[in-house]
């Protein structure tokens, strides 16, 4: 079967009642997502499904064939952030990170489906499912509200790569 | 070693394949399942995996409202306001929602120190009937029925209930995170043919509080419904609160 993630079409050999999360993480080597919890309750596992938010580990391989799958790397690049990563950036809403990646890729699709500027309360419906343990809810609701309203300074200050490190990660990732 | 996976392409199809439901493990959205598979506690030798049955349309038929087994739970979240909708916003998370069926939920046993199933309540209290296949052919049931009866020898396939349905309560006791499972349910719908009365999140699988529908006093809820210890709740707050959130049903519909 095959799987188009991130805009790059994938020939797939896991078994069909794999875990997304588990083919985008062991056989395709993209890190982003992340195996947290495992049981749909922490939401750092979080894909877009032709464009909708699921948990990648509570979908099965065989219920995605042929679809479009972005994550976190899809977004953006470590040069050029998404406006969402850049406000999470800017704003200091990545602490640890571990669930960064979900965060951002939920976010970013609530901005998509409301078209422009969200509120605190539907930030909070639709972030609700992920869990931050750093507990930096406050910048993280706060970046969120800040790129939809389309208030995201140019990031400027990002390190560059290192020198060896698999451009896959975005830079200061935990992957 | 992998197991076989069978992915129909029509109702009739997934019918077919799922003949008695023996050996047979049965995928709609899988939110409940692949934790299971996760943790190593399903491994699942056969597999009927229904997003491609085409089940999951949500339609009206004038008076009838019929929602196919894989509508998901997000569907009936934005639905028209009623107690169908008010509990399908209250599942899980956005993400959860988006993935879950109407017929899992129906379906689902109790996980491990919770209660499932939290739609069977206004199920009941809209009079919803259950069509479904296995082993007898095909039949349509009151929800109830359904629900007392051997859930894995069926094939969910679609829900129907009538409207209007009347004025309606729906009641909730649950912790203030996503993830939490009910403590307790109650959705109740008054029409001029009376009361019906739906309770979840209490044990094994919602029920209709028929002596309720009957007295109107919330103190006989306790005659149809035996709740349970679990990990959420006691049994015995639970009795307690059961009678609370009835109360406020009856009031809320004037039949108090």
């Amino acid at each position: 079967m095959t799987l188009i993630v991130n805009g790059v079409e994938h020939e797939i050999s896991s078994p069909s009642l794999t875990a997304l999360l588990h083919v985008l993480r062991e056989e395709l080597e993209i890190m982003s997502p992340k195996a947290g919890c495992q049981q749909g309750g922490c939401g750092t596992c979080t894909v877009l499904v032709d464009g909708e938010p699921r948990r990648s580990c509570l979908t099965p391989l065989a219920t995605v064939e042929g679809a479009t799958i972005t994550t976190l790397e899809g977004l953006g690049q470590a040069e050029e952030l998404s406006p969402v990563q850049a406000a999470f950036h800017n704003r200091y809403a990545a602490q640890c990170g571990f669930c960064t990646p979900g965060m951002i890729v939920a976010a970013t699709a609530l901005i998509e489906r409301k078209g422009g500027a969200v509120d605190r309360d539907e930030v909070l419906d639709a972030l609700g499912g992920h869990y931050c343990r750093c507990t930096g809810y406050v910048k993280i609701v706060d970046a969120v509200m800040a790129a939809s309203r389309g208030e995201v300074e140019p990031v400027a200050d990002l390190p560059a790569p290192e020198e060896g490190e698999p451009d896959v990660l975005v830079k200061g990732s935990p992957a | 070693m992998a197991a076989e996976t069978l992915v129909p392409s029509s109702a009739d199809e997934a019918v077919q394949l799922f003949g008695d439901g023996t050996d047979l493990t049965v995928f709609a959205g899988g939110t409940i399942l692949m934790p299971e598979i996760a943790a190593g506690r399903l491994k699942p030798t056969r597999a009927l995996l229904l997003h491609r049955s085409g089940l999951d349309k949500l339609r009206t038929d004038g008076d009838v409202v019929r929602i196919g087994a894989m509508v998901p739970v997000a569907a009936l979240a934005g639905g028209p306001d009623g107690p169908l909708a008010r509990f399908a916003q209250q599942v899980a998370d956005l993400e959860v929602r988006g993935a879950a069926t109407v017929g899992g939920n129906l379906c689902a046993s109790p996980g491990l120190g919770s209660q499932r199933g939290d739609l069977g309540a206004p199920l009941i209290a809209l009079g919803a009937r259950v069509r479904s296949a296995g082993k007898g052919g095909e039949r349509t049931e009151p929800v109830e029925d359904f629900l007392a009866g051997d859930r894995a020898g069926r094939l969910v396939l679609e829900l129907e209930y009538d409207k209007p349905f009347g004025s309606w309560s729906a009641q909730t006791l649950r912790r203030r995170h996503a993830h939490s499972y009910a403590i307790a349910n109650v959705a109740i719908c008054s029409t001029g043919d009376g009361l019906r009365v739906g309770i979840s999140g209490i044990g094994p699988t919602a029920v209709r509080a028929r002596a309720v529908e009957q007295s109107r006093n919330a103190e006989d809820v306790l005659k149809d419904v035996d709740p349970v210890d679990d990990a959420v709740a006691s049994a015995d707050y639970r009795r307690k609160m059961l009678i609370v959130l009835v109360g406020r049903a009856l009031d809320e519909v004037g039949s108090s």
